[in-house]
């Protein structure tokens, strides 16, 4: 309550920061939104920036292209956004959602560097040089707050979205399917049609975001905001790593985090950013995988409901399986 | 697409398309050999394959600069690479090797935007290139031009594949390395040590992508940026040819190298990388539908 009543007066608290904010807030929609798919679902895909680039491109071409007033061409921009964003998941998925683990990764990463390739060749929408969308009826503080509570209106509702989902039974089939797909589809779960609407739900969320950022920034460049793969589609599978995968306020706590230190990244460290970001992803992988929500839970499991039983914990054999026993049973 | 009036009018430039395509594609099937023998034997994929790649070229680029005669430098870049490889494993990769396979593609993607930007920080972001000093051959009345750097950098990719071949053949390291791939646990039993073995693998890798790539800088261009398109490159062809299937992986090398020409004569050069990308999503899509005819879902 008190997050959101913060959240909520932000703009007039922090009045230098509000862009910064609402990226924030665009990075728990990223975060959240990678979730769904990679922690919930066990499919890790590089490739959601995909639907993000298309939402942003359909708002501002919508913008550009229709006659009428500011809000009410962005509000169907980013309807059209939304169907563009789902339309791209219903006929992906069945295709791309078939494959496991690491070749759905790769694929989904060729799509979103293919896209960020084909609309840097696309003349319609404006090739290399990317759309600069209408521009706002207002001053740069009005737009800047304005498209701030859009995006904690869109991070919010893609939050309350995701909690009402995992406790129903779709959400329990995602889990499903991550901890072992083919017990659930024999189970009878229809695991495609869950795939499917899953990455639908992601892609909604990240196309709406779209537009609000195309206007927040007010030009739209193909490879490095619309499809950048590298900065915003690989942080959103870091961010729900950092926080915790596979929880719901995990991917929230890691886009915080995560934010904030990749801002001091650039206020400190400027071009060399880039590395220290590729750095922090290398570390965290490799020396943190489980994630705040995870360290907390293995430090702090009262906190989680969890009772852990000290004397039968001590009792259990250490973990001797060595490296070769796993590369073994991975042949 | 006017072009392919040009093409069906004078069927010349075919062959030049063609000859382009399969001496490129020599070195493309070089990194994906790479790729294959870290993929066997560690068991992990790795996407800084292409940064590998790029880094040799960077090499050349510097060593040319200070004198050194471009050629020679070639196996400079090898030797360089090998060491990067060998620390990077020892750092980051042994303790990445016996996950699974997605915390290692992370990992490395990770590696791959360290080395990327470092490279754009330390190097800068123009393209660079290195001129061999190598005449080029003029066929057919000079419609077909063959610079002869690329016919040497495909003759070295081919010395280079043969002398991998023999190396896993015959060696003892070589020995140890198949064995280490074919049952790990079996080969730590019979005394070989596979941590070494995994570090000079990978090692063996970089030094190989070291190679390809001083190629490429003296064939090509190279800027910091083409390591991604070098790793998906690499990955299509390992895809397609299968992990042990040298005469495969040649093969795809070479008909990548002439379809990409055939796309970057035929949609213009900023298609070209799009058509990288929308061939590798093809490429998976048509092998996912090809495993659901034969009801293999688990691969």
């Amino acid at each position: 309550m008190l997050a959101a009543a913060i959240a909520l007066v932000a703009p007039l608290l922090f009045p230098q920061w509000v862009t910064q904010l609402a990226f924030l807030w665009l990075m728990v929609l990223f975060a959240l939104t990678w979730d769904l798919l990679g922690g919930q679902m066990g499919y890790n895909s590089f490739g959601n920036v995909l639907f993000f680039g298309l939402g942003c491109y359909a708002t501002a071409v919508v913008q550009r292209d229709s006659d009428l007033p500011y809000f009410a061409s962005l509000a169907a921009g980013m309807g059209l956004s939304a169907i563009v964003a789902l339309a791209a998941a219903a006929l992906l998925g069945p295709l791309i959602l078939g494959m496991r683990g690491q070749y759905f990764a790769i694929a989904t990463l060729g799509v979103a560097v293919a896209a960020a390739d084909l609309f840097a060749g696309w003349e319609f929408v404006g090739a290399g040089s990317g759309i600069v969308p209408e521009a706002y009826p207002g001053s740069i503080d009005e737009r800047t707050r304005f498209f701030y509570y859009l995006l904690l209106a869109l991070a919010a509702a893609t939050f309350f979205t995701l909690r009402w989902l995992y406790s129903t039974r779709f959400g329990a089939v995602l889990n499903a399917i991550r901890d072992d797909e083919d017990k659930a589809e024999a189970m009878g779960v229809r695991t495609t049609r869950h795939k499917v609407f899953a990455w639908m739900i992601a892609a909604l969320y990240l196309g709406l975001a779209g537009g609000p950022v195309a206007g927040l920034i007010g030009f739209v460049d193909p490879r490095e905001l619309a499809f950048a793969g590298t900065t915003f589609g690989v942080w959103m599978v870091l961010m729900a790593m950092l926080g915790g995968k596979g929880t719901l306020w995990g991917p929230v706590i890691g886009a915080v985090v995560f934010h904030v230190t990749q801002e001091l990244f650039w206020t400190w460290l400027l071009g060399w950013q880039r590395v220290a970001l590729g750095l922090l992803i290398v570390l965290i992988v490799v020396f943190f995988p489980q994630g705040i929500m995870g360290w907390l839970r293995e430090h702090r499991p009262q906190w989680f409901g969890e009772t852990v039983d000290e004397q039968r914990a001590a009792e259990m054999p250490a973990d001797t399986a060595s490296a070769g026993d796993r590369h073994e049973r991975a042949a | 697409m006017e072009n392919l009036a040009i093409l069906a009018e004078a069927p010349v430039f075919n062959l030049q398309l063609l000859v382009d395509g399969v001496l490129i594609g020599a070195l493309f099937a070089l990194a994906a050999y790479g790729m294959a023998l870290v993929w066997g034997v560690l068991r992990i994929i790795n996407i800084a394959q292409g940064e590998f790649v790029m880094l040799g070229g960077y090499v050349v680029v510097y060593a040319a600069a200070a004198g050194v005669p471009p050629l020679a430098a070639v196996p400079l870049a090898a030797l360089a690479l090998y060491v990067l490889g060998w620390l990077l494993y020892r750092g980051v990769i042994w303790r990445v090797v016996d996950q699974d396979l997605f915390v290692s593609i992370l990992a490395t993607f990770g590696l791959s935007i360290v080395l990327q930007q470092l490279a754009n920080q330390l190097f800068g972001s123009n393209v660079r290139s290195v001129d061999a000093g190598l005449p080029t051959l003029q066929l057919f009345d000079g419609r077909v031009s063959v610079p002869g750097v690329k016919l040497l950098a495909f003759a070295a990719a081919v010395v280079l594949g043969i002398v991998l071949v023999l190396f896993l053949k015959r060696s003892r390291l070589g020995q140890a390395v198949r064995a280490t791939a074919q049952n790990a646990r079996a080969a730590r039993i019979l005394g070989i040590d596979t941590d070494r073995v995994y570090a000079a693998t990978f090692a063996l890798n970089a030094a190989i992508c070291g190679a390809a790539g001083a190629l490429v800088a003296m064939t090509w261009v190279i800027h910091p940026y083409l390591g991604l398109t070098y790793t998906v490159r690499a990955f299509m062809i390992v895809v397609v040819a299968g992990l042990g299937n040298l005469a495969g992986v040649i093969a795809s090398g070479a008909g990548l190298g002439v379809a990409e020409q055939y796309a970057g004569f035929l949609l213009g050069a900023e298609f070209q990388a799009a058509f990288i990308f929308v061939l590798l999503v093809v490429i998976l899509i048509a092998r996912q539908l090809a495993l659901r005819r034969r009801r293999l879902y688990l691969k």
